[in-house]
């Protein structure tokens, strides 16, 4: 099994750290992971804002980088959900069409590729707030939403059950949007901080510690209005809970 | 999860003001208990509390795009009003989450619901003849609007020939969208709203800011204002029932002595040729039943097939609007009473259009409902107004380009397209999917801006070219300029405005990579 990691951009840039535990954590499992040197971005940024023609070039770049692999895995839901969903701008060759299909979030690719039983290595004893990303959630099936009324299950929760210590904290809205929204941020700020206020302070009433996710974009705007609020909450990935990180 | 679970469990002191503050999302009634119903769940503020002004919505220049964002800020700025709007509309949400879980069959409900609507849109030409023929048989006058304009020229010819100098009309967001009350005070018609919130909006010369609650983004201060003004009520005294029997005691006369009532319709059975209403307050049984000429404004999308189709969507409306199992009053209309005349407007204003259009017709669905309004995190905290349009929030977004692309065309952009909304749809549209549909229509059409555009086209070079993108990204700094900020095309940075900017590692992790597992030899 040939596995590419992607590193999205914005974690390539702010949170290596999360690349790092990804590669550590697929590796503990015995897999040989490669990282395809000229990869940069999935071109949701682009998209996002409705430009696709301006998305084609990185789209394309994506698939000649990620086109040899069996599994493509990427520690972010909403560029996963970028190129299952919406990497459209170019031709759908077969090339295209296998890259998107093989395209798996950490969480799903550990929990319904890998199927793991167990972290014997991973302890995290803190209270845990677990924040769901839009994407994650709603886009590519992380879990249940509160809308919908069928059985309740839960992909990263399973996994962090399997985590020694971890207690989940429940917040009052449990999988409202914390406003980071892509391009969102930049182009409405200021529903946009209030969104991640109001997520923070939810957060912070729910008594968490720690607020874990799949995505470290929403980690990056959390973390930004808990600073500003001068809340002490730490923010961390999944995939540094479950290879092991230690607070 | 009770609310009383959620007192902070963190020593004080610790937390930022705004984390301390104690949160109380549930609706109380006197003794404590938690209020159930939605509409009537108002907090009082105390009379000697700050005030605070109610913000307008957003400003509205021609044809020119709406500033939504901008409109949105104010709200913001107004933090009474945007606390009691949020809180309030999600004890709907949540309420309705409620409801649709009590049903172990809701999701097919939902399907079934979505089913019928395809249905029925794909053959509308022919229930639509069906509905004519048989309210005709039945005695109803029925006519044929083109347009708002048509539609309003229609209703007034009807009055004219009846004499009638006064209307009273249950809330109808389709005259709403034909400007009807302008144009009727044009004509010395008096119009008057018999819902309460509709009327509030009325007296405060507001447009409705949600298709069910058309008052809500106001507090009951702004109430016994705008009745302080209007009715002569007392301005200190904000109690709901006051307030209400107030409206009530000065519209009543009015309804009792008006020439003609409208409604709208909820549903429009084509075999029947019945339109059927759905209220909690009664007020389009009073604008039905009183007035010796009654009209109804139909959006011909409002069709259904049959009676039978009629109970799917009765259990799903109310439950997904206010959370409670049916409105209180799900009135019929088939025929004109003795001695009175009845007369049905049909009513197009862009909706055949709309239905030819290949990613948007099913957006033609819609119930009206506002779920997807309740649940949609930016509305919560925007206000309706703040779209300057007839229709806001997630729906709003999608079908309000089909009226004015260029005057709408920044509704879409309001969104994180979070897809709550989809869910919460008891239509099942895909409302959110159907947002960044018109984000690319609009972009390969350029009405998005053209900075934005260009910013757009500066990311995707840097993204297609690894060299260029690791040159980008290679020091903290430049990184911090490319990546949260990219698409940033003002002076003003707007993330570090309200959040603190992000740490700048030490390294990116293409560098570590490079450092700690390229094989020699091996370099890039
Ligand atoms: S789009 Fe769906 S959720 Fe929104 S108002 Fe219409 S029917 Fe209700």
């Amino acid at each position: 099994m040939r596995i590419g990691l992607f590193v999205p951009c914005y974690v390539d840039a702010f949170e290596p750290e999360v690349g790092i535990a990804t590669l550590e954590l697929l590796e503990r499992f015995g897999l040989t992971v490669e990282y395809p040197y000229d990869q940069t971005c999935c071109g949701q940024p682009m998209t996002n804002t409705g430009c696709h023609q301006e998305a084609a070039a990185t789209e394309a770049l994506f698939v000649k980088n990620f086109s040899g692999f069996d599994y493509v895995v990427a520690p972010s839901g909403s560029c996963v959900h970028q190129v299952r969903e919406h990497l459209t701008a170019i031709p759908q060759t077969d090339e295209v069409k296998h890259v998107r299909a093989k395209t798996f979030e950490l969480v799903e690719f550990l929990h319904d590729v890998l199927k793991i039983e167990d972290l014997p290595w991973a302890a995290f004893p803190h209270k845990v707030a677990y924040h769901s990303n839009c994407n994650a959630l709603r886009g590519i099936g992380h879990a249940r939403p509160t809308e919908l009324n069928r059985p309740f299950f839960s992909k990263p929760l399973n996994l962090l059950k399997k985590v020694k210590g971890v207690e989940i904290v429940d917040l009052t809205r449990p999988d409202e949007c914390c406003g980071f929204g892509g391009t969102f941020s930049v182009f409405e700020p200021a529903v946009s901080a209030k969104m991640g206020y109001d997520k923070v302070t939810d957060q912070a009433r729910a008594g968490a510690e720690y607020v874990v996710s799949a995505d470290s974009s929403c980690l990056m705007h959390q973390k930004g209005c808990a600073e500003r609020l001068g809340v002490g909450l730490k923010y961390i990935h999944i995939a540094q809970v479950l290879n092991g990180a230690a607070a | 999860m009770s609310a009383d679970d959620l007192t902070p469990r963190q020593t004080e002191g610790v937390l930022h003001p705004e984390v301390r503050a104690p949160s109380d999302e549930s609706e109380r009634g006197p003794g404590g208990e938690r209020l159930q119903h939605a509409e009537a769940a108002s907090k009082p503020i105390r009379a000697d509390a700050p005030r605070e002004p109610q913000p307008r919505g957003a400003k509205v220049r021609g044809n020119r795009p709406i500033d939504q964002a901008e409109a949105a800020e104010r709200f913001l700025a107004a933090p009474m009003h945007q606390k009691a709007h949020d809180e309030r509309l999600w004890d709907v949400r949540r309420k309705r989450d409620v409801a649709a879980h009590g049903i172990p069959e809701w999701e097919e409900l939902r399907e079934l619901a979505s089913q019928i609507k395809t249905h029925t849109l794909t053959h509308l030409d022919r229930y639509l003849e069906q509905f004519e023929a048989a309210a005709q048989a039945n005695g109803v006058h029925v006519h044929w609007a083109e347009d708002g304009a048509d539609h309003n020229r229609i209703v007034l010819d009807i009055l004219r020939k009846h004499g009638a100098k006064s209307l009273v009309k249950s809330k109808s967001m389709l005259t709403e969208e034909c400007g009807f009350r302008h144009f009727m005070a044009a004509h010395e018609i008096d119009v008057i709203e018999t819902d309460l919130g509709e009327r509030i909006q009325q007296l405060d010369d507001e447009e409705p800011s949600h298709v069910v609650m058309p008052a809500v983004h106001k507090t009951r201060l702004d109430v016994a204002e705008v009745f302080a003004r209007t009715l002569g009520t007392d301005p200190d005294n904000d109690d709901a029932h006051y307030l209400a029997e107030s409206q009530r005691e000065t519209t009543r006369p009015l309804i009792l002595k008006a020439d003609a009532g409208l409604t709208g319709c909820n549903f429009a059975i084509a075999e029947t040729g019945t339109v059927v209403t759905c209220t909690n307050e009664g007020n389009a049984d009073l604008s039905g039943n009183v007035p010796p000429l009654q009209i109804h404004s139909i959006g011909i999308e409002k069709l259904i097939p049959r009676v039978e189709h009629l109970g799917v969507f009765i259990r799903l409306l109310s439950r997904s609007a206010l959370g409670s199992p049916i409105t209180q009053y799900t009135s019929h209309f088939r025929g004109p009473r003795p001695g009175t005349e009845m007369h049905m407007v049909l009513v197009d204003n862009g909706r055949s259009e709309r239905l030819g259009m290949e990613e948007f017709w099913t957006s033609l669905k819609c119930i009206r409902c506002g779920a997807c309004m309740n649940t949609c995190p930016v509305y919560r905290r925007s206000g309706g107004l703040s779209y300057g349009a007839t229709y806001s929030g997630p729906i709003g977004l999608i079908i309000d380009p089909t009226f004015n692309k260029r005057k709408y065309s920044t509704l879409p952009f309001s969104s994180t397209m979070n897809g709550s909304c989809t869910n919460v749809c008891p239509v099942k549209i895909n409302i959110h999917e159907q947002i960044f549909a018109w984000r690319k229509v609009l972009a390969e059409e350029h009405r998005i801006p053209l900075l934005k555009q260009g910013m757009m086209k500066a990311a995707g070079a840097v993204l297609s070219r690894p060299a260029a993108y690791r040159a980008a990204i290679q020091t903290a700094d430049s990184a911090l300029r490319v990546l949260p900020r990219f698409a940033v095309y003002n002076p003003a940075n707007t993330w570090g405005k309200k959040r603190e900017m992000p740490h700048a590692p030490r390294q990116s992790f293409h560098a570590w990579y490079r450092e700690n597992r390229m094989k020699k030899g091996q370099d890039a």
